[in-house]
């Protein structure tokens, strides 16, 4: 319903092997990144440069599609996105790096918008928020809702401050302006790369809300991802599980949420270990 | 606060995970940097005089989403491979899904 287009970048796995780009008109072939092609590389490691930790691969450095040195802040993030490089085996997946490619986005920005915009984009999700957006039957299936669901909406409303309530009309939820002005400069408090990442995990699991559960340390990502597939639970519940298509949903859902968090806390630690004296 | 379990169980599970990620180049994944750097900052948070210590559930709240991510990166790329990775089939397997063969053209086609 609320789809939006995906980022340039994020990029599914083929279904036939790749090479073969879809072909425009008058039969001209279009340009179609490869989503898999061979490893080429035997070490993969980190240094530390003027803007921050680089990727090498052998004795290249690592650069984004527009071929902008890769960069990260920190270095934990850092031995992330290299030892996804380095567990790729005779292909590299690109659609399994994930953390790569958030980090990509948020060097190239290729949608090219601000602070603001981005935002934005995040705050606008809350009017079409998943768990607030509820059905009336079936009854089981409403039931399971106000059960899973309030929780975390009571949650949020308690933790901001704020009312955001659910509704079953089909326009959805009523959200005050001052809630959204009150999540508008909670997410100003967050840097760029951070904005990235939970612009994407909202993205991902179609919440605000939920978004911020998993930001806020609430909920973890298995029982995000859960609460944001709710109806799929309930329907394969009832109906059956289809291993290649309920299961691998789930899988790359789950991958995409929890590279969006661990990418979002990396971004915005600041760690320090206070070591107290022992005391006799 | 999300619910956790034991901070043992989410770092063997996730040593287990890097075992299985290192495949590249025979390199024994114990010295990998990741490793050593989980490991590291499973040390340095070990000891806490306080009984609820705010960096040491962060920290696990991180160990947890990143054994989330490999585990579901893992699984992902099994499904796919077994459901989704084999191609097209071949015009001879496509008769042969229908009980056809090809003719055999010794002049090629036309």
């Amino acid at each position: 319903l609320w789809g939006r287009f995906p980022p340039v970048y994020l990029l599914r796995p083929p279904p036939v092997a790749a090479g073969n780009g879809p072909v425009g008109p008058g039969g001209s072939r279009t340009y179609a990144p490869p989503a898999e092609r061979k490893r080429f590389y035997q070490n993969v490691s980190i240094s530390q440069g003027e803007g921050g930790y680089e990727i090498n691969l052998d004795h290249r450095k690592l650069k984004t599609p527009q071929a902008r040195l890769f960069t990260v802040p920190t270095e934990a993030l850092a031995i992330a996105v290299a030892t996804e490089w380095d567990s790729q085996k005779d292909t590299i997946k690109f659609y399994t790096m994930h953390l790569t490619t958030l980090c990509n986005t948020a060097l190239d920005n290729p949608t090219q918008r601000n602070k603001m915009q981005l935002i934005r984009a995040a705050v606008k999700f809350l009017d079409t928020d998943t768990i607030c957006y509820r059905v009336e039957e079936p009854a089981a299936l409403a039931e399971l809702q106000k059960n899973e669901w309030d929780p975390i909406v009571a949650w949020a409303e308690k933790r901001y401050n704020v009312t955001i309530g659910s509704s079953t009309s089909i326009l959805g939820p009523n959200i005050p302006a001052s809630t959204k002005e009150t999540f508008i400069s909670h997410l100003a408090s967050y840097n760029m790369w951070a904005l990235q990442g939970i612009e994407y995990v909202i993205t991902q699991l179609k919440s605000l809300i939920l978004s911020m559960g998993l930001i806020d340390r609430h909920i973890t990502v298995e029982k995000a991802v859960l609460l944001s597939r709710l109806e799929e639970e309930y329907q394969i519940q009832r109906w059956g599980n289809v291993e290649w298509a309920h299961d691998y949903d789930l899988c790359e859902l789950r991958a995409r949420a929890a590279a969006g968090t661990l990418f979002v806390h990396l971004c915005s630690e600041s760690s320090s270990v206070k070591h107290k004296l022992l005391q006799d | 606060m999300a619910v956790l379990g034991s901070p043992l169980r989410t770092l063997r599970a996730l040593l287990r995970e890097l075992r299985q990620a290192s495949g590249g180049t025979g390199r024994p994944y114990r010295d990998t940097p990741a490793y050593r750097h989980i490991l590291a900052a499973f040390r340095a948070h070990r000891v806490t005089s306080e009984k609820l210590c705010r960096a040491q559930q962060e920290l696990h709240f991180q160990a947890a989403t990143y054994l989330c991510l490999l585990r579901s990166v893992r699984e992902h790329a099994a499904l796919h491979q077994e459901y989704h990775g084999k191609g097209e089939r071949s015009p001879e397997e496509v008769a042969g899904l229908v009980g056809f063969r090809l003719p055999q053209q010794p002049g090629g086609k036309g």
